[in-house]
């Protein structure tokens, strides 16, 4: 659906975007993830065509979109970081001119009732759009990129500045946006890319420093396997029991947390999964399993890493040559 | 491009900005119609068209053609503009069709002031008001299209008016300074090529010629390509 090729966009002597390459598949929702300045903008209003690359190829849903731009552009709905929209036009106004300017086909009312009724415009469809609160002026720019009904849909920080309640429901419409659209979305707050998104690209410096599912990262990125178990029972005999599984590593007790059972944080070997056996033996000693929880390092944790070592994986690159 | 021109027409009367520019041009025509035409029982509105032309170049078209683009690019609604599948082409001669309407309706006064005459039984001269009239709408049109050109610059409507304001007025005096220079012939030869004024005046006389009216025409079309190629080479800095 959309395929990037050595994007770069150079301001100057700065180099924004610094050749990028990645693909979305149809029906894909992809983060985009990196933290400000990272050249996510950049990226995206190159993606859209309001700003060229400097170097690079993008075509959208086989339109190039320099060459063939409107033909790319028609099957976009673009949110920008600040939604573009015109504080003297009431929404009904507004929607409507989007819906001129992009000479979109299908029946007007119903195309615009129904975008309203999706994104839950339709109790300020009549007001000044300088009169909405932030997080309805958002949701105007969602509808705006709706219009049409693009194949492609990208949206620039669409959570950003929005109250907690707001940001759960357009997380949910994004995600149900992806059934029948390919979305890309932008942001520095990875919980909400790794709500909604099939696919994690994380770009940092103007580089791609990751792309892959969330699991593969986590997979990737995490090497030892820790488990944190909670179990009811004598500390010393539940340690005992738990070091002569095969597989243990090293255990230790986290102490008490919770009145007459003890936390115990479990390291195995690299491959074993100790899970089924702790049960089973705790089990026939009547010593109950509370809980247990894989003690992995968290997507946030590999997030954050990667984006604070820009330099490293720019050394790795500049290593290579010869 | 009416989807454009439909915005940007409307937009002009939610805001005050057709109010003012009609108000100005109505307040100067009826002043001096009152004064030439109904005082001094004349027939002809050669001053309600010369304080028309004066009032025009000086203050509406600046005012009219300020937040053309500079409005859309401080708001960043020209990513909706720019994003959206229709040619810059478009985008650019519908904000500038929008402005010329309310220019056009504007001056049209003149021609239901000459209507008013002819009902108390004078005569008005025609072939002169329809002259002028047309002048000031290509004058106008040439300095509205100026303006659109110097509003796609800055995001600042003050600064591109102003530019407006300072490209009008120099073209006002362009002839006056030339003279001052009486001994460059060149200079003359040059100025006079270019002048606005040699041309407008024709028009004011009532002579109406295919070579002036494509004069005004193509200076129009020239300032409306550089208004797209500034906007196009935004996308490449």
């Amino acid at each position: 659906m959309i395929e990037v090729k050595n994007l770069t966009k150079r301001y100057g002597t700065h180099t924004a975007v610094d050749n990028i390459s990645f693909s979305v598949k149809e029906g894909e929702i992809i983060g985009f993830l990196g933290p400000n300045g990272a050249g996510k903008s950049t990226t995206m209003n190159i993606l859209t065509g309001y700003l060229s690359s400097s170097d690079g190829v993008v075509t959208v849903n086989g339109h190039d979109i320099l060459t063939d731009a409107n033909a790319a552009k028609a099957s976009i709905g673009y949110l920008p970081e600040l939604p573009p929209l015109y504080p003297d036009m009431t929404v009904r106004e507004y929607l409507n001119f989007m819906y001129d300017l992009k000479k979109c086909k299908l029946p007007r009312a119903q195309h615009i009732e129904e975008i309203c009724r999706v994104v839950k415009l339709e109790g300020v469809f009549g007001r000044l759009i300088k009169n909405l609160s932030k997080g309805y002026r958002q949701r105007v720019g969602i509808a705006q990129a709706l219009i049409g009904n693009p194949p492609v849909l990208i949206l620039d920080e669409p959570t950003v500045g929005l109250d907690p309640m707001q940001i759960i429901e357009i997380r949910s419409l994004i995600k149900s946006l992806g059934k029948y659209h390919t979305v890309i979305l932008s942001s520095h707050i990875l919980p909400e890319v790794e709500a909604v998104c099939d696919r994690l690209v994380i770009i940092n410096g103007g580089k791609i420093v990751a792309d892959a599912t969330p699991e593969e990262l986590t997979r990737q990125y995490s090497s030892s396997h820790h488990l944190t178990a909670r179990i009811a029972g004598a500390e010393e005999s539940v340690t005992d029991l738990i070091a002569k599984i095969r597989g243990v590593k090293k255990v230790t007790s986290l102490g008490s947390k919770e009145p007459g059972s003890f936390d115990y944080l479990i390291e195995q070997v690299d491959g074993a999964d100790v899970r089924a056996e702790l049960f089973n033996r705790l089990a026939t000693r009547k010593w109950p399993l509370l809980s247990l929880k894989t003690a992995d390092r968290t997507l946030e944790d590999i997030f954050t890493s990667l984006i604070q070592a820009p330099s490293l994986a720019a050394g790795t690159k500049g290593g290579n040559r010869k | 491009m009416i989807a454009v021109f439909k915005r940007e027409f409307k937009a002009m009367f939610t805001g005050p900005i057709a109010y003012f520019v009609w108000a100005l041009l109505f307040f100067f025509a009826g002043l001096f119609f009152y004064n030439d035409n109904v005082l001094y029982q004349s027939t002809s509105m050669a001053g309600v068209f010369s304080i028309l032309y004066t009032v025009s170049l000086l203050l509406v078209i600046p005012i009219l053609s300020m937040r053309l683009f500079a409005d859309d690019r401080r708001n960043k609604t020209d990513q909706a503009l720019l994003t959206a599948p229709v040619s810059l082409t478009g985008v650019v001669m519908g904000k500038y069709l929008a402005a010329l309407v309310v220019f056009a309706l504007g001056i049209s006064i003149t021609l239901i002031l000459a209507v008013v005459m002819a009902m108390f039984g004078a005569t008005p001269a025609w072939a002169s008001i329809l002259g002028n009239w047309l002048g000031l709408l290509l004058l106008g049109g040439n300095l509205i299209a100026a303006g659109l050109f110097f509003s796609t610059l800055t995001e600042s409507q003050f600064i591109a008016a102003l530019c407006t304001f300072a490209f009008s007025y120099v073209l006002m005096m362009l002839d006056g300074l030339a003279a001052l220079f009486s001994s460059a012939t060149w200079l003359a030869t040059a100025v006079e090529f270019v002048s606005v004024n040699i041309r407008y005046n024709a028009f004011v006389a009532g002579q109406i010629s295919v070579g002036n009216v494509l004069y005004f025409l193509s200076m129009q079309a020239l300032f409306l390509f550089l208004a797209v190629r500034v906007l196009d080479s935004r996308k490449w800095k």
